[in-house]
């Protein structure tokens, strides 16, 4: 879908930013370009789209070379985000997302329908939004009405700069989740910038990791973890390899999908009973309708003599889709020993626990040192 | 609200201060010819006409210039047009418009030159910084969406700058009301004419006579103008304004 062969960029200057770059990203891949700064990622990027004109090699578009095509076809083809948002700030958050349709010369209806459907696919009410300025959104917001105006002409492939770059981390988290779930449904091509190898492992199919110019090494979020091409890569990834490789597991993966439970309602002495029966110290306890409500330790057993009257309220969940890593850090904030994890609605689904993580961790590392 | 009561206090105040010394009898009978109504509201129609004439030239010509030297191409005349514009603000107002006799003669070609040429700089530099400081990521992102030069000068720059521009065309009309009381000097009119007459006979009630009107003027302009910006400016750019 795009082929970078032998890409190089010298400015006016003399300086070279980028060097030889050749890498090929299939349909529907996320590629992650990844580095400190400086290192040319942000200028490979934007020679895809030629907003910094090419000194040397090829890229093609779908076999066609790009420096053949008409600018502004190009870029209309290719949703673009970027880090400081950009949104225009004279427009309403419709006439931001219609940007693109509008250019191409959409019927207003068509392009009206598109925005909905888009601030919907974002989790953004439309009759609430599209009519809002970008400065009476928060950060979050922002940054989701910007992804939305990059996929507004539903272009096959998305150029993202640091896409979630400027918010805080909590914000950056769910809207990496939300992304990821929505790529699943509409398989774009992407090329994706960023400096966090957090967020680099646990969003991309490829990781292109590059340092001064230079392309480094082109893999697998898991083979740049566990098999680094060089000192720099090794370097790069860190000594804290085993806590990034909790970003490639998700919980759906390990959880145990039917932990021990307890009803409610039920008596306290029921609850004792399951404990002694199966040889633990703590139940789920889930509403009638399967709702998760929070947890009975053991010691609180003497408290009370109904289940509800002793439990413990934890708000604290997350759903099958969240990456080891975070999960472990809000178990850790959190001084949770168990994670539940529940369906949107908030069902529950399974647990995790501080054991399930460490079994993951100790055969993904053995898996990856056999292989 | 507050604005409002302030606003209208101060212009009773200039008309009933007009209205007060014009209906003064003692004045009339006085040793040398009083101004009548007829002269206030004639005066101010002059006034008015050269301010408006000079202002439409300044604004036809130092709008197109102020944006004009942002454009890639002509960046570099920005310093020589700005600074230009900066050295003919600071020579006083005096010798600008005196310098026009000289060269146009007297009458009121000479003040309404004058006036647009001291008119110019606020609107040249607005324009100027309206477009300059639009936030290059705005201007990034339409780029890379597929804009041309032409869409995004039309949809993105010039709305974002308006509002600047529009404060600039407010401010060098206010200006523009006071320094027009020179005009008379180069033999042009205005209300110039009963303040100076009063400057000259030593009438201070005649010197306000003349100045009050023209502050009234500069007042109702800048207001009515203020307006027009309110109404010209997009509503994301007006909830930010008055949130900071």
């Amino acid at each position: 879908m795009i082929k970078l062969d032998k890409v190089t960029k010298v400015y006016p200057d003399g300086t070279e930013a980028v060097k030889e770059v050749s890498l090929e990203v299939g349909k529907g891949e996320l590629c992650i370009l990844l580095g400190p700064s400086g290192c040319g990622k942000t200028t490979t990027m934007k020679m895809i789209n030629r907003l910094l004109p090419i000194s040397g090699g090829q890229i093609y578009i779908n076999g066609l070379d790009n420096t053949k095509m008409d600018d502004n076809e190009l870029r209309r083809n290719m949703g673009y985000a970027i880090q400081q948002i950009g949104l225009f700030p004279n427009m309403t958050v419709g006439q931001n997302i219609e940007t693109v349709p509008e250019l191409k010369g959409w019927p207003k209806a068509e392009r009206r329908r598109r925005a909905e459907e888009l601030l919907e696919l974002m989790g953004m009410d439309p009759n609430e939004f599209m009519d809002e300025y970008p400065n009476e959104l928060s950060g979050g917001q922002c940054q989701r009405v910007g992804v939305a105006r990059a996929l507004g002409a539903d272009p096959p492939i998305l150029l993202m700069d640091e896409p979630f770059g400027a918010i805080d981390t909590i914000t950056r988290v769910r809207l990496q989740d939300e992304f990821l779930k929505i790529q699943q449904e509409i398989k774009k091509t992407i090329i994706f910038v960023t400096h966090d190898i957090y967020e680099a492992i646990k969003m991309a199919d490829k990781i292109a990791l590059m340092k001064e110019g230079q392309l480094v090494q082109y893999d697998t979020p898991a083979n740049l973890l566990y098999r680094p091409k060089n000192e720099f890569v090794e370097n790069f990834v860190g000594t804290d390899r085993a806590l990034k490789g909790l970003q490639l597991i998700r919980v759906k993966e390990v959880m145990t999908s039917s932990p021990p439970r307890v009803k409610s309602d039920e008596k306290v002495g029921a609850a004792r009973e399951q404990m002694e029966r199966e040889g633990i110290d703590w139940l789920v306890v889930v509403n009638d309708d399967g709702k998760f409500a929070g947890w009975v330790d053991k010691a609180d057993l003497g408290r009370g003599d109904r289940v509800r009257s002793i439990m413990g309220h934890s708000v604290m969940t997350t759903t099958v889709n969240t990456v080891l890593n975070e999960a472990l850090s809000l178990m850790l904030s959190y001084g949770l020993e168990n994670l539940a994890i529940v369906t949107e609605d908030n069902r529950l689904q399974g647990v995790v626990n501080f054991g399930v993580i460490r079994k993951a961790l100790t055969e993904l590392t053995q898996r990856r040192q056999s292989e | 609200m507050r604005r409002y009561v302030v606003l209208i206090s101060l212009l009773t105040l200039l008309i009933g201060l007009t209205v007060w010394i014009t209906n003064l009898e003692w004045i009339k009978e006085g040793v040398y010819k009083p101004f009548t109504w007829g002269d206030i509201l004639n005066c101010t129609r002059t006034h008015l006409e050269m301010v408006l004439i000079a202002e439409l030239i300044a604004i036809s010509i130092g709008v197109p210039l102020g944006i004009l030297v942002t454009r890639p191409g002509l960046k570099k005349l920005a310093t020589p047009v700005i600074g230009g514009a900066n050295v003919g603000q600071s020579i006083p107002s005096l010798a600008v418009i005196a310098i026009m006799a000289p060269i146009l003669g007297f009458g009121l070609q000479s003040a309404i030159v004058a006036l647009f040429i001291y008119g110019l700089l606020p609107v040249v530099r607005n324009s100027y910084a309206g477009i300059n400081n639009i936030d290059p990521a705005i201007v990034e992102a339409a780029r890379g969406m597929g804009m041309t030069k032409g869409q995004i000068a039309r949809k993105i720059e010039l709305p974002l700058a308006l509002p600047v521009i529009m404060t600039g065309i407010r401010i060098s009309t206010v200006i523009t009301v006071g320094t027009a009381e020179l005009a008379v000097l180069v033999g042009g009119a205005g209300l110039g004419r009963i303040t100076l007459t009063g400057v000259f006979s030593l009438q201070p009630l005649t010197i306000l006579q003349g100045a009050a009107p023209t502050a009234a003027l500069a007042i109702i302009l800048g207001f009515i103008l203020e307006r027009i910006e309110r109404r010209m400016t997009s509503r994301g750019l007006r909830v930010k304004a008055e949130m900071s």
